[in-house]
């Protein structure tokens, strides 16, 4: 399968927003995006500017404790997830994983939970802290045709 | 029949507890239980927590067996069955709801839909008085809301998180200070030993207009002061975090009880739930609030703020008083507002 590959320095949050617009453009049903980085890294940050730049106008609270939470959009649904308090990758198929892969377009925060399980054409996306609190480094990799347009987006014009 | 002996059957699954109680009109707790996944677990240190709908329909059905049988109260005895219905993951909510209608139809019984976040509201009538009006602060894993609370089914949201729950943010920053887990508990007992002036932490929120939370930043100031000074103590980042969560949690509920007071001057109650309130400093803080603008404070025991049944089954009392019972196509709803109309909180990059 083809990869494409990119990164960009984000100063602020502001940039991070950027990033996620240009993402948000290109979304569609089937989509999937894994989301990495440590704790407070701004992973939840960088979905919640992008499910907003889908032009959902209510909270996009941090989906940790609910594992899963669902918006509706005109690009269709978006489906957030987050598998920090899972630990057996079995248990992401009781949360619809499956169903969401096939229908809405998908944000997965810590998809390392379920490696193995994740569709072969993905974004993944990596945040990395940078030098102050709201500086962040972005690195991305696309797999497959999906993948490649999401990172083509990424990259910019 | 008189309101004491009203009883009504509780079941709640909407997210890692099953429990089970039985409540009667007096507030009277019958039998209650609890399969608690958490408490011996150390789930995000990499233990499962039984978050889906497997473990609750593995459970349910002998809790409901061991309640009705401590209690002594056959289940054709009870008035009514109340289940949580939302908000919550959706496959738990729908094992306990489903359980619900299946005894309410086979006993002929009123079915009574519970909001979770209303259970947590009411729980506080269980156990103290606190007439309508009263202000609300729920600060659990999952949430963390102002709510003007003027009647059962009667909310306005004042204010809520627009990211991280009170919660989340006190397990993630012991995680990030290798305190393991529940990090409530971890975070309380390790700042008894700090001192929360040693460093310096943001208060995100604090001091602007309205009744809204932020604490995301809050934890990556965390992370980024452990990278910074890598030789900090623990104890003394611990208890510098809880102090910047006090601050903002008492200037955000002084703002909502402002606006709060100016729909209902007649508010003297704040009720502070979920499981925060079990932090004893938070509780401190809160009541020297509370005293300080003439309101009685009434915080629920720690096994009522955590998630329940008593808590549904006593939501489910005082809604069969209104006769407000549901029909047997009640939905379970993984999203479900104690405030539908509430305008949703600005995020617009918070910076902490």
């Amino acid at each position: 399968m083809t990869t494409v590959t990119g990164d960009c320095a984000l100063d602020d949050q502001a940039a991070t927003a950027a990033l996620a617009r240009r993402l948000a453009v290109v979304l569609r049903p089937g989509d999937v995006v894994a989301l990495t980085g440590p704790l407070g890294a701004g992973k939840t940050t960088f979905a919640r500017f992008l499910i907003q730049a889908l032009g959902v106008a209510e909270e996009v609270p941090s989906p940790t404790f609910n594992l899963v939470l669902d918006y509706d959009t005109a690009q269709g649904e978006v489906r957030h997830f987050d598998l920090f308090r899972l630990a057996d990758a079995d248990e992401a198929w009781e949360l619809g994983i499956e169903d969401a892969f096939a229908e809405a377009i998908v944000l997965i925060e810590w998809p390392e939970r379920i490696a193995g399980l994740l569709p072969g054409e993905r974004l993944d996306l990596t945040l990395t802290p940078g030098a102050d609190e709201t500086a962040r480094r972005a690195a991305w990799c696309g797999y497959g045709a999906r993948g490649e347009r999401l990172a083509a987006a990424l990259a910019g014009p | 029949m008189t309101q004491g002996r009203l009883c009504v059957l509780g079941i709640e699954t909407s997210c890692d507890e099953t429990a089970v109680a039985l409540v009667d009109g007096n507030g009277r707790i019958l039998a209650e239980r609890v399969a608690s996944q958490t408490v011996e677990h150390a789930p995000y240190g990499g233990v499962v927590p039984e978050i889906a709908a497997r473990a609750h329909v593995q459970h349910l059905d002998s809790l409901i067996a061991e309640v009705v049988g401590e209690a002594g109260v056959p289940l054709s005895d009870i008035d009514a069955v109340a289940a949580t219905a939302g908000p919550g993951l959706i496959g738990g909510l729908l094992v306990g709801l489903s359980t619900a209608k299946a005894i309410a139809v086979a006993l002929a019984k009123p079915l009574i839909a519970v909001n979770h976040l209303e259970g947590h509201a009411l729980s506080a009538r269980l156990v103290a008085e606190a007439p309508f009006p009263f202000l609300l602060l729920l600060i659990s894993g999952g949430h963390c809301q102002l709510q003007l609370v003027t009647g059962v089914g009667r909310y306005r949201r004042l204010g809520t998180t627009i990211d991280d729950a009170a919660g989340e943010a006190f397990d993630k920053t012991a995680i990030l200070l290798g305190l393991g887990y529940p990090g409530g508990p971890a975070i309380e007992r390790a700042a008894r030993d700090g001192d929360p002036t040693a460093h310096a932490l943001p208060r995100p929120m604090r001091g602007r207009d309205g009744a809204d939370f932020s604490f995301s930043g809050l934890k990556t100031a965390v992370r980024h002061l452990r990278e910074r000074v890598p030789d900090s103590r623990v104890e003394d980042v611990a208890a510098g975090f809880q102090a910047a969560v006090i601050d903002v949690l008492v200037d955000r509920t002084r703002n909502a009880l402002a606006m709060a007071r100016a729909e209902a001057p007649a508010l003297g109650h704040l009720v502070v739930a979920g499981g925060v309130a079990a932090n004893q400093a938070i509780g401190g803080a809160l009541a020297d609030l509370a005293a300080g603008e003439g309101l009685d404070l009434v915080v629920p025991p720690p096994r009522l703020c955590t998630d329940n049944g008593v808590m549904i089954a006593w939501a489910g009392i005082e809604r069969l008083r209104l006769g407000l019972t549901d029909g047997l196509d009640a939905p379970a709803r993984a999203r479900w507002p104690l405030d539908p109309d509430a305008t949703p909180a600005p995020f617009a990059g918070i910076k902490a």
